[in-house]
């Protein structure tokens, strides 16, 4: 049975009604739940990648690990479009900032109102342009080549990002190693789940029009794809370039988010991380990866923490409990997800009303008849 | 010249050592059902992937409707050995992709079926659907495409139940039995609105029931979509019934033509299936 589409509308309103309702009290009280805050933060953020990993890997089926490196691209511009003029000195103390791209930021400063209480928005945008880019030419090459290859070549293009940006001779743009900081942060949470909800929200529009479902097709069966006249290379190109696109934008959140960034940050571990979350979640589910990266975020951050703390039961401690452990349990957790559950959290499904409505229905169901059997 | 649609000319494929098709012509012509025959490993399948674009020929030209889609291509050592045989005749190098030449409208199916499998019944139909789409990637995402959206999803439903696939349409399509696996095949061939259907054996495996069946649906299809049919097969008894002329081919070359009845009763064609009796060879 099918619900009406009007109840399904009134339903998700309400449950994004709730969501705001929450984070507006969580914010109430900061000092409190400043653990809850960063881990709901950074959740949706990586939530954002990690649905752009999926459109690439879960529905184009192009294996790609280049996240890191396009995260750090949209980090790198975004940041150094953020960061206030008068603490440029401050920053660049080392090195000192290019001159052109000090100038051109005391001319923002200069700009009318509206301009300025957009900007970081602007700010954001730009650096996922950045991203797509990169990707645009870096997609020429490379996407000829197929599966595990495809997976090495943007691997070592994330790298090589990375390398530049901590290089000396970028020193003047980047700070080279020293990283960037004193990185403007949005005022409040809300602002943060509105521009993520925004972008998985666009995703999802796409990967549920004609051209996802070309991408579908490609995933499938590339020959008979192309004879359905479906142009295998323009629509990898613009599957690669759409999902680096809203990567770099995750990546100006994050560096928003953090404050202060260095190119470390953004190395493999990171799309490790992300690949993690889109496998936890499922391979071609969009609410999978939402799901996904709230879980191991918390998981990480907050609820797995106890791992990397000594611990000691009657007096002796157990010698594996120490800092670092956490990354041992995750990487264990992995790997029993690939063996036993290798369809993640939703598989290739995706959450729906009727979908709950259906479940909860089978567990009513089935609750009756052990009533029955025990009266 | 005419107006063929289909017409190859001197076409040759070689990998290698292996001469896969040689010096292969022939021509359709329009509304005709034209069947290609042959033992095993004789390039009927690479003729069809010529045709398609998935190989480049090393030499000769292939005309649809009398415009040239591909020409020879000869690469490596084959451009030596090639490059003097019918200059004059074939001097443009010329091959378009699989999904241009299908855009031209030719279909085809494929001899080990390749649906996407994990897709529904009416996803795979609606697929090829998007080639005919004038939506681009901002309009699709926001859904200004809605009306020509909503009128694909209503051909492909068409469609769907003019082949009697109605009932199917939310089926994954791995779950389907073989033969409907076949017919929904060709289905999304017609979807992308051919004027020319390439069958690549669509009988394989086939029990003599469903090859009858089949025998029925290919000449109905023809006939309601005004197609031209070129098909590969070995079923004969298909063959015979349905095909207005047929082509032998055998080690890459043509052995034989004409209609069904004189193909029956060509003794080099006999030969090439049956292989030459001891006692004859003297």
């Amino acid at each position: 049975m099918m619900m009406k589409k009007s109840m399904r509308i009134l339903l998700s309103g309400f449950l994004v009604l709730l969501v705001a309702v929450f984070l507006l009290m969580v914010e109430q009280d900061k000092a409190q739940n400043g653990m809850l805050l960063s881990v709901l933060e950074k959740g949706v953020i990586l939530a954002v990648v990690a649905v752009a990993m999926n459109l690439l890997n879960g529905f184009t089926g192009l294996f790609s690990l280049g996240q890191a490196g396009f995260m750090a691209i949209g980090a790198y511009t975004t940041a150094i479009l953020l960061i206030p003029v008068d603490a440029v000195d401050s920053v660049y103390y080392m090195n000192g900032i290019n001159p052109g791209i000090k100038a051109f930021k005391t001319l923002l400063e200069s700009a009318p109102g509206a301009v300025q209480m957009a900007y970081p928005y602007l700010a954001l945008i730009v650096g996922g342009l950045m991203g797509a880019l990169f990707a645009a030419l870096i997609g020429i090459p490379v996407l000829r080549l197929k599966s595990d290859y495809l997976a090495v070549a943007t691997l070592g293009f994330s790298e090589i990002i990375r390398a530049i940006l901590s290089s000396p001779q970028m020193d003047t743009i980047t700070n080279g190693s020293y990283g960037l900081n004193k990185i403007p942060g949005f005022s409040s949470i809300l602002i943060t789940f509105i521009i993520a909800g925004v972008c998985i929200g666009l995703m999802a529009l796409l990967i549920r029009s004609t051209y996802g479902r070309a991408f579908k097709a490609i995933r499938e069966d590339e020959i008979a794809a192309e004879a359905m006249g479906i142009n295998l290379f323009r629509h990898k190109e613009l599957s690669f370039v759409v999902s680096s696109f809203f990567t770099a934008i995750a990546g100006g959140m994050l560096a928003m988010f953090m404050r202060s960034i260095e190119a470390k940050t953004f190395s493999i571990t990171l799309t490790y991380d992300i690949l993690l979350i889109v496998v936890i979640g499922g391979l071609g589910s969009i609410t999978g990866s939402v799901i996904g990266a709230l879980l191991v975020t918390a998981s990480k951050e907050w609820w797995l923490r106890f791992f990397d703390t000594p611990l000691s039961i009657g007096g002796i401690s157990i010698p594996l409990f120490r800092p670092g452990f956490r990354m041992v349990v995750f990487s264990v957790l992995l790997m029993v997800v690939v063996l036993f559950y290798r369809r993640g959290l939703m598989g290739d499904r995706e959450f729906s009303w009727d979908g709950l409505y259906g479940l909860i229905k089978r567990l009513i169901k089935r609750q009756r008849p052990s009533k029955g059997g025990a009266a | 010249m005419g107006n063929h649609v289909l017409r190859l000319e001197n076409l040759t494929m070689q990998f290698g050592g292996v001469v896969a098709v040689n010096d292969l012509s022939l021509h359709i012509d329009e509304g005709e059902i034209v069947a290609l025959i042959g033992p095993n490993g004789a390039g009927k399948t690479t003729a069809f992937n010529m045709i398609t674009g998935v190989y480049a020929p090393t030499n000769g030209a292939i005309y649809f409707h009398d415009e040239m889609i591909v020409s020879n291509h000869p690469q490596g050592k084959m451009r030596q050995n090639y490059q003097g045989s019918h200059p004059e005749k074939f001097p443009q190098v010329l091959v378009k992709t699989p999904d241009q030449i299908t855009k031209l409208g030719v279909a085809r199916t494929f001899q080990n079926i390749r649906l996407f499998k994990s897709l529904s019944v009416f996803e795979n139909v609606l697929i090829a659907k998007h080639m005919h789409s004038h939506a681009n990637v901002f309009s699709a995402t926001f859904r200004l495409n809605a009306r020509e959206e909503r009128q694909q999803r209503q051909e492909t439903m068409e469609l769907l139940r003019i082949l009697g696939l109605e009932n199917l349409k939310d089926e994954v399509a791995s779950s389907l039995p073989y033969g409907q696996q076949r017919r929904l095949e060709i289905a999304r061939a017609l979807a992308t609105q051919p004027t020319l259907l390439l069958l690549d054996e669509p009988a394989a495996g086939m029990n003599p029931q469903e090859t009858d069946e089949l025998t029925a649906f290919i000449r109905q299809i023809q006939k309601d979509f005004h197609l031209t049919v070129f098909i590969i097969e070995h079923h004969m008894d298909l063959v015979m019934e349905i095909s207005n002329r047929i082509y032998v081919l055998d080690f890459g070359q043509t052995i034989a033509q004409g209609t069904p009845e004189e193909i029956q009763n060509n003794p080099r064609v006999v030969e090439a299936y049956l292989g030459v009796p001891e006692d004859a060879e003297d």
